[in-house]
């Protein structure tokens, strides 16, 4: 018998996590429970992004999305709910519909993974999951590629003679957008005071 | 435990990623209160990004002629910054909607009906 691997055992946890989480989200009432099941969920995909080698963006859905996201999230909950309103009840013929309509999304989308998988030829192609990287390897070539720079040669584009430029320029405009965003929002939520009569 | 003995290639990654696209569908779909829609398409959004990570994995598709390297984890990190942006605007916009109907739920905002 082969030897357990533990990055599979630890996927599947992951995994597992994540899906029972999402599942609670659809099917919960309270909409504070909502926000935690969210955030469990949430927390088990940064963990999947660990386990895929992305630690700097593992890191980042923890910091981001966990820790700002859905705190606002959470103070929208608290700021907009009011007793009865937190629960608001959806009819039985809805979600009979609504399941209907997610299984079918759901089979459509899971036929497809399975016929990309067949492609790629899944479990001989796969690498060893356990490659020695250092942790900090995946983060600085991310931080060299925003600047075009490409110090991960080893995937080979046959079609493409020159290599791809850098994302600096979306990183820009994205910083940009998130500022005027920021902004627009605090604009928009601001508390409205009776405007003072002129004399 | 034949399952626990293999290696995880990119398809167990797009299944986790289906299974949360379409948790988040049914939840935009569902709910009627604006904060659980909101909560819906942070969903969706991290079911797209789950794909990109998967497909741009070192060690999932390494070296294969549809990995997409780093690029995959770029998208990802727009992504998230794009949804912090967007999780923004649609809480300020929720806000103003409690503040004119004093309710948030979706259902009751029909006062652009035809």
């Amino acid at each position: 018998m082969p030897p357990i691997l533990w990055h599979s055992v630890f996927f599947f946890l992951l995994a597992a996590l994540a899906c029972a989480f999402a599942v609670a989200v659809v099917l919960a009432g309270n909409v504070v429970r909502m926000a935690f099941y969210l955030i469990m969920s949430l927390a088990a995909v940064a963990g999947l992004f660990f386990l895929a080698g992305a630690q700097f963006l593992g890191a980042m859905q923890l910091m981001v999305y966990v820790g700002g996201t859905l705190v606002l999230l959470a103070f929208g909950v608290m700021l907009t709910a009011r007793g009865p309103l937190s629960s608001m009840r959806t009819g039985g013929g809805q979600w009979v519909l609504a399941a209907l309509l997610g299984g079918a999304l759901l089979a459509v989308l899971l036929q497809t993974v399975v016929q990309v998988g067949v492609r790629d030829g899944d479990s001989p192609a796969v690498a060893p999951p356990a490659e020695p990287q250092s942790p900090t390897s995946s983060t600085a070539q991310l931080g060299l590629g925003l600047l075009g720079v490409r110090s991960a040669p080893q995937v080979q584009v046959a079609a493409a003679p020159a290599p791809p430029p850098g994302y600096l320029l979306v990183f820009e405009i994205i910083s940009v957008h998130l500022l005027v965003v920021l902004v627009g929002a605090a604009y928009l939520a601001r508390a409205k005071r009776p405007r003072r009569e002129e004399i | 435990m034949d399952l626990l003995t293999h290696p995880v290639g990119p398809a167990h990654y797009l299944v986790v990623g289906a299974v949360l696209f379409t948790c988040g569908v049914v939840t935009m779909t569902v709910k009627r209160n604006a904060i659980g829609v909101l909560m819906g398409i942070e969903l969706v959004l991290n079911g797209a990004n789950l794909n990109f990570v998967a497909f741009g994995s070192p060690g999932l598709a390494a070296g294969g002629p549809g990995s997409l390297g780093l690029d995959g984890q770029w998208i990802a990190m727009f992504v998230i910054v794009l949804a912090a942006a967007e999780a923004a605007v649609a809480l300020a916009i929720a806000l103003c909607f409690y503040r004119n109907f004093a309710t948030v739920d979706v259902d009751r905002g029909e006062e652009l009906h035809g």
